[in-house]
């Protein structure tokens, strides 16, 4: 089996999130970037693949952010080629960035593409439905866990729904599956396996391939007006003090209540 | 219908319509009475009938009934709304922020090439446009964004529209797929319930939720014991389940458990809209997180910008000393 995953660079939320002069995107400038959670799991899913019977896994990823860390360590957790498409200005979005993917998964010709589900940067939608689109190629989310078969040229996948119920769907390849989480989280690779492979891994490296943005004299589908941080804490009463004061007030809290007998 | 009109997508899971179909409608009645369209709910089911009673809020029902709605998969399904939507040319389209909606809006989207909006928690007529507020950044950020042209497909965030299930004299219509549905490449097979046997955390008066904060596995010893020593269990936001820390019936959240215990202690928890989605109607909500713009304090009575793992020992010892 043949897999491509895609992985992107999020602002890591732990920073505090600036927006620019504009007042309409992000300042990417003042944020630190980690990978995309669920792309992560995507990564994970893919190397269970290859270990349970057997895939070659190429990972496919923007350059920006500390892209190349990302991808060192892909290599290190087992994926077997690394494309990198160059980038003329900051990640496009995600319905934009698609076709920009498209053109580079499409190159490797595979029979599954692995994509996180959702990005917490993405306001029009997810990348991997649009990647299928772009694609032409089968798509269903939410996925959590895949296995190969029941028969050749298909994966049998668990979809997620509320109540920790899951739906079994059988997927004929080629398709895109959105991946929620991997069938067990993503491995952890120590510092010298990644060091290793940063001396041995060669980055294909491509640039973007399609043009992130619409065709000239076409207006974009949504206009941001402004961005704003909510509100927060307007309803909680806020308690302030050490641990144990903290710990001291919310026992009093409870037993008024009626909580703690 | 009128290119001023707006669509709403009945999301049903295993042959029950989701709660996130009436706050549909009473998003879409909103914006139907500033437009001056009408709403109409669209039921893809092998037997839509049966829920046409709680879709009283919509001024049209429209049942697609067909043998390969019956389990989700999403060629057909989609292969339906595209058909509906196509035909109904609606200003709006509104779709549940659900495991389907994930899967549908955006293909939608894609096929028709309109414009999407996720994350949607409020949506108005603005001149000829849309202005829908969005939540982005796992609730860390909101946009204003101007949506000019139709249909705007919006996936909606469970918990931003209070529900409208009127009873109402919604004419009902019966249609037919212009062209059978296809089953395609992706099959439904079978419902994989939750095994048996856990703590059923929906049950529980007391629950202590634990998030990131909580570091590593080990430290849940901690949790387990304040959980103890206030008669409740111990639960968790998606993060820790997909760490393998707990298992998914522990999990709060859009797709995890829906709960509403007398006390919920949310402690690490940073409280991104899907997991508020679980837990916001406890009766009192504690929260403690070292960030001061944790969306969780939004939705806490009580909070607490201390440590975790300093904080939960300490409640321990404080609430083992009031039961002496």
């Amino acid at each position: 089996m043949n897999i491509a995953v895609v992985i992107r660079q999020v602002p890591d939320l732990i920073e505090p999130l600036e927006i620019d002069s504009s007042g309409t995107a992000l300042d990417l400038g003042s944020a630190s970037f980690i990978v995309n959670e669920s792309d992560d799991h995507a990564l994970e899913q893919a190397i269970l693949l290859k270990e349970a019977g057997g895939a070659t896994v190429s990972v496919v990823a923007m350059d920006f952010g500390d892209v190349d860390n990302t991808l060192y360590t892909a290599a290190a957790k087992g994926a077997d080629g690394i494309v990198k498409i160059s980038l003329d200005d900051g990640p496009p979005s995600p319905r934009a960035a698609a076709a920009v993917y498209a053109a580079a998964v499409k190159s490797l010709a595979p029979d599954l593409v692995l994509v996180g589900v959702q990005a917490h940067d993405e306001m029009d939608g997810g990348l991997s439905p649009f990647l299928a689109a772009a694609l032409g190629l089968p798509y269903v989310g939410v996925i959590r866990g895949v296995k190969a078969g029941p028969q050749p040229g298909m994966i049998t996948v668990c979809k997620e729904f509320p109540g920790a119920v899951m739906a079994r769907l059988q997927v004929k390849l080629p398709a895109v599956l959105g991946i929620l989480g991997a069938d067990q989280p993503p491995r952890y690779v120590p510092v010298s396996r990644i060091r290793a492979a940063m001396k041995t891994t060669q980055f294909v490296e491509q640039a973007a391939a399609a043009s992130p943005g619409p065709p000239a004299g076409v207006p974009p589908l949504l206009s941001i007006c402004r961005l704003y941080p909510p509100a927060t804490g307007s309803r909680a009463e806020m308690l302030s003090g050490s641990e144990t004061e903290v710990a001291a007030r919310i026992a009093e809290i409870l037993v008024q209540k009626g909580l703690v007998k | 219908m009128s290119a001023q009109d707006v669509l709403v997508l009945a999301d049903i899971q295993r042959g029950a319509l989701a709660d996130m179909t009436l706050e549909l409608l009473a998003a879409a009645r909103g914006l139907a009475a500033e437009t001056g369209g009408q709403v109409l709910a669209l039921v893809l089911s092998p037997d839509g009938a049966s829920y046409a009673p709680s879709l009283g809020a919509a001024d049209r029902i429209v049942l697609i009934d067909d043998p390969r709605l019956a389990g989700y998969s999403p060629e057909p399904f989609l292969a339906a709304l595209h058909e509906v939507v196509a035909a109904e040319g609606p200003r709006a389209v509104l779709i549940g922020a659900t495991s389907i909606g994930w899967d549908l809006g955006p293909l939608l989207a894609a096929r028709l090439a309109a414009p999407l909006v996720t994350g949607c928690k409020a949506v108005q007529a603005d001149g000829d446009a849309l202005r829908v507020t969005t939540s982005f950044c796992a609730g860390k950020m909101m946009a204003e964004v101007q949506v000019k042209a139709s249909p705007a497909v919006l996936v909606v965030l469970p918990g931003s529209f209070r529900p409208d299930g009127q009873a109402g004299k919604a004419v009902v219509q019966q249609r037919k797929p212009a062209a059978p549905l296809a089953a395609g490449a992706v099959a439904f097979d079978d419902w994989i319930l939750p095994e048996a046997g856990d703590v059923d955390i929906t049950q529980q008066d007391v629950l202590v939720a634990v998030g990131r904060g909580i570091q590593q596995k080990d430290n849940l010893e901690l949790a387990e014991e304040l959980a103890q020593a206030l008669g409740g269990a111990v639960c968790a936001s998606r993060p820790v389940v997909d760490q393998g820390w707990l298992p998914p019936t522990r999990q709060v959240g859009k797709s995890g458990m829906t709960v509403k215990p007398k006390l919920y202690l949310a402690l690490g928890i940073s409280g991104a809209p899907e997991h508020q989605e679980g837990m916001k109607d406890a009766e009192v909500i504690i929260a403690v997180n070292t960030d001061p713009k944790a969306p969780i304090f939004d939705v806490a009575h009580f909070g607490a910008e201390v440590d975790v793992l300093d904080f939960l020992p300490a409640l321990t010892g404080a609430i083992q000393a009031r039961k002496g």
